[in-house]
């Protein structure tokens, strides 16, 4: 297909609460992944950064930074913010500079330093910021509005706070066998169970945690893989970075209410449906094609929330899905085994990134322990503030 | 802070949004510039009163005190609130607030009703911050 690029190298910096500079996590990730692909930085035409906010002014300029780091060496250069969408819309990027031509081979890195405790808004009175009025007005966190979603999936769906827990359980499971995962403990659903609740239903064992770390990818045309003597690369067929339509009838962060639905009837499918819809069109396949997916579980809740939104199963048929196997490694449409968000934590710009090198891994076959037998087809979904959202389809 | 978000004492108390003249839609937080339905040739945003009763969307409550910039004294132990998100039937929107104090998870479930009433969001010695509140039908507290 003409609308593929190769993915010839995937790294990776460990998650964890390092304390250390972003730069230093996204130029590790950026030399595993070189490595990966058997390149030298210099072969590299263009390098796309997925932007931090909170690493100060230099995350506002992330693909400088990074290739300042690497050493300069001319290369086109490109910085992309899209909150926990941005490492998705960095490998969008790089695909349509290399399908338009303009580059061969392309480096997405992304990379953060995550502060402590919630995630919050930039500094100053900034009332005609969304995020910033939904704390300063209403004192809503993250974790508020993933409770939100969780305690509707039980009053319209049946879903319990057992079943939340177990995506922890899965999750944790998988998680363990990851050597780039912050947390490497199994957890029980009596530990989910024991912890402090944060938003009613959830506790902390069922939201993720904030975490530093650092993923990248180096891509090129499937011409230039050839060259180089790969024949059967993992490729990228497909990367949505779609908006909502109006009306936006699902409460979304950071705001305070929906759109109105009163002079326009909203569509059947919701936003976060139509991410996944979309990358499955430019792609040519559907859910029943996937071999494993890679969702953010920004909560347990959220996870289940994500199967009904790619089709794996019907309206308000998640937690049957969890309950029957389905979506556990050995199941037929395995979600998370990476260990998801639950495992790693969030470092916001690297996430999405890190999302296509374990989708990359699985395709290689090079998963190890958590391996997905036979993985031919792989998705990753995620959404992020103020109406981005990314799905990323790789194939092999 | 929320200039013209809400208006009015007691019994008159309302959200505040807009309603735009030509394709009717409804908007809160207010949209003064222009109107957001991308099929509409754009209208004049007028100010409308918001319906005083909706039903409980979703619920939640924040254990943990939230960062800046909400304010809180962090001197006086962390007092969780409720936050309800309240369906609008005649608008047909979700607005999120937080519930009168007093009233907790424990005490809620999705469907219920409830109405938009005056609150104190913070106050210190120079300044009270007023808000909105949610609070279910038939509780005086």
């Amino acid at each position: 297909m003409t609308g593929e690029v190769a993915v010839l190298g995937a790294g990776m910096h460990p998650w964890g609460k390092w304390g250390r500079s972003f730069v230093e996590y996204g130029t590790v990730a950026a030399r595993a992944a070189l490595d990966d692909a058997g390149m030298d930085w210099r072969e590299v035409g263009s390098i796309v950064g997925a932007d931090t906010v909170r690493g100060g002014y230099p995350g506002y300029v992330a693909g400088a930074t990074i290739a300042k780091a690497l050493g300069w060496q001319g290369a086109r250069v490109t910085s992309v913010y899209a909150a926990c969408a941005s490492g998705a819309q960095a490998v969008g990027t790089a695909r349509a500079q290399i399908l338009g031509g303009l580059a061969d081979v392309v480096l997405v890195v992304g990379a953060d330093s995550a502060p402590k405790g919630f995630f919050r808004p930039a500094g100053g009175d900034r009332p005609d910021d969304p995020d910033w009025l939904r704390f300063r007005v209403l004192g809503a966190t993250n974790p508020t509005y993933f409770g939100l979603y969780a305690r509707r999936r039980m009053a319209v769906h049946g879903d319990t706070p057992e079943d939340f827990a177990q995506v922890k359980v899965k999750n944790s499971t998988l998680g363990a066998l990851n050597p780039y995962a912050r947390y490497r403990k199994r957890v029980t659903a009596e530990e989910v169970a024991a912890s402090a609740v944060v938003a009613d239903p959830l506790r902390l064992l069922d939201i993720c945690a904030t975490s530093d770390g650092g993923a990248a990818l180096v891509l090129s045309s499937m011409e230039f893989a050839r060259r180089r003597g790969v024949t059967e690369p993992v490729r990228i067929r497909a990367v949505s970075t779609v908006t909502p339509r109006y009306p936006n009838t699902v409460l979304d962060l950071p705001d305070i209410a929906t759109d109105s639905a009163v002079a326009v009837e909203p569509a059947a499918e919701t936003f976060r449906e139509s991410i996944a819809r979309a990358a499955y069109e430019e792609a040519g396949i559907g859910p029943d094609d996937l071999s494993l997916a890679e969702v953010y579980d920004l909560s347990t809740a959220l996870e289940l929330q994500w199967y009904e939104d790619l089709g794996l199963c019907g309206e308000g048929e998640a937690a049957k899905l969890l309950r029957d196997g389905v979506t556990a490694l050995g199941g037929r449409i395995p979600v998370n085994v990476s260990g998801g968000l639950a495992s790693f934590g969030e470092a916001v710009p690297a996430q999405a990134i890190a999302q296509v090198c374990e989708l990359a891994r699985q395709l290689r076959g090079e998963a190890g322990d958590r391996q997905v037998a036979g993985a031919r087809v792989g998705i990753s979904a995620n959404q992020g503030l103020f109406g981005h959202g990314s799905a990323v389809i790789a194939v092999r | 802070m929320v200039a013209g978000w809400f208006t009015g004492e007691g019994d008159d108390f309302r959200l505040l949004g807009t309603r735009c003249s030509a394709c009717t839609s409804v908007f809160f937080p207010r949209e003064d510039v222009c109107c957001r339905n991308p099929a509409c040739p754009g209208g004049g945003l007028r100010e409308v009163a918001l319906s005083r009763r909706g039903r409980v969307w979703s619920y939640t409550d924040g254990r943990y005190r939230p960062p800046s910039p909400y304010v809180s004294d962090p001197e006086l132990p962390w007092e969780p609130y409720a936050l309800i998100a309240v369906e609008l039937a005649a608008e047909r929107l979700v607005v999120l607030g937080q519930a009168v104090p007093g009233v907790t998870v424990a005490g809620l479930t999705v469907g219920m009703e409830v109405e938009v009433v005056p609150g104190v969001l913070h106050e210190d010695a120079e300044t009270t911050w007023t808000t909105w509140h949610w609070r279910p039908t038939g509780v005086t507290a």
